[in-house]
């Protein structure tokens, strides 16, 4: 029950999703009430970012897991995921209907152009974050080319990057040993 | 079927996306274009509209989609397919996570991942900007005032994103700034 509180309102205040959570959960999950350390949030971040899914998702899942097993987890996840759930269903019906307004029409014709700024923003984040390499690269390129160019599915892109990094490290480990 | 279809597809997007918020973008776009569940127009103003309330991107989009194909039901059902994947990969993880973590495995796969998604998300970047800088498709007469006003609205938001101002800040103006200029040409309202 506590679980479920304490991500309801790490759901409810959390704007853009995603990394913005990791600082709630902190005040939360650790100083708060100290169910886990500064070193562990850590770990969630790590593993969160590496397996599939939202950040928020696995964060409440590992956390609410470690405190009190499967059913902590389901408490922690549906309380992270609630407020969204509400807040959209019940603006999505709003939505429609809003935007047979003029001054709405023209407020979402600007605010198009400038979602596009806030996504290249995302993507230079996402930049900054691979390794300096020139496999990098490469696989930036081949990923961007197949899903702009040849219309390949994205989940295919996915699956190919990851055998790719996998194929690579495989070889780097034997080149290593040599 | 709506309901099946809703979760199965936005189960498979749960299981694909490495990294959260717009790593998804791409396998959004891909689903609402494949399936034709809504113009691409209208998943760019729902980013927009996911910037500015709580939660996570994925929670707000499988919300928002199952909510226009399927109502609440069809909300409930895309919401529980993004969740669950992560959700059961956890419960899995958690308890050997130590071991996960080191995998020289893991660490290849990241190191692939990363940029794959990267690559994805300049894809999906380069079809949205292709929909709201020129929503008639390309032609002379698509280079009317509406496209200099998007051209002027997006480089000057991407200006003040790169300095790190709030999303939410930048997605006000530009909605003032289409307002203002929709009011100022007579643009027409689509």
């Amino acid at each position: 029950m506590q679980l479920f509180f304490a991500f309801l309102k790490i759901g409810a205040f959390t704007f853009g999703g995603g990394y913005a959570m990791i600082p709630l959960i902190q005040r939360e999950a650790g100083e708060n009430r100290h169910w886990i350390s500064e070193e562990e949030l850590l770990e969630i971040v790590a593993i969160a970012e590496s397996t599939p899914g939202p950040i928020a998702i696995n964060a409440a899942t590992f956390i609410g897991k470690k405190t009190a097993g499967v059913w902590g987890a389901v408490c922690a996840t549906l309380g992270v995921v609630l407020p969204s759930f509400v807040i959209i269903a019940a603006l999505s019906a709003v939505l429609r209907s809003f935007r047979s307004v003029r001054a709405v029409a023209y407020a979402f014709f600007g605010i198009r152009a400038g979602v596009l700024a806030l996504i290249a923003r995302a993507l230079v984040t996402l930049v900054k974050k691979c390794p300096r390499r020139a496999f990098s690269y490469a696989v930036m390129a081949a990923a961007f080319a197949s899903a702009a160019f040849f219309r390949v599915s994205a989940i295919w892109v996915v699956l190919c990057g990851a055998a790719l990094g996998i194929a690579a490290a495989l070889l780097g480990k034997e080149a290593e040993e040599a | 079927m709506t309901y099946l279809d809703l979760f199965w597809t936005f189960f498979k997007i749960g299981a694909f996306t490495f990294g959260g918020g717009y790593a998804m973008l791409p396998l959004i776009q891909n689903a609402v274009e494949s399936r034709g569940w809504m113009p691409l127009s209208d998943l760019i103003d729902f980013i927009a509209v996911s910037e500015s309330t709580p939660g996570p991107f994925a929670v707000n989009a499988a919300t928002y989609v199952g909510m226009v194909r399927g109502g609440i039901p069809g909300a409930a059902c895309a919401t529980l397919g993004v969740v669950l994947p992560s959700f059961l990969i956890i419960l899995l993880v958690a308890k050997g996570y130590e071991a996960y973590k080191k995998s020289r495995l893991v660490k290849g796969m990241m190191a692939g991942l990363k940029p794959a998604v990267v690559g994805l998300i300049a894809s999906a970047l380069l079809s949205l900007g292709r929909a709201v800088f020129f929503p008639g498709g390309v032609s002379a007469s698509a280079f009317s005032a509406a496209f200099w006003v998007s051209a002027g609205i997006a480089g000057l938001t991407l200006l003040l994103a790169l300095k790190k101002k709030h999303p939410i800040l930048l997605i006000a103006l530009s909605a003032g700034l289409g307002i203002a200029a929709g009011y100022a040409l007579g643009l027409p309202a689509a």
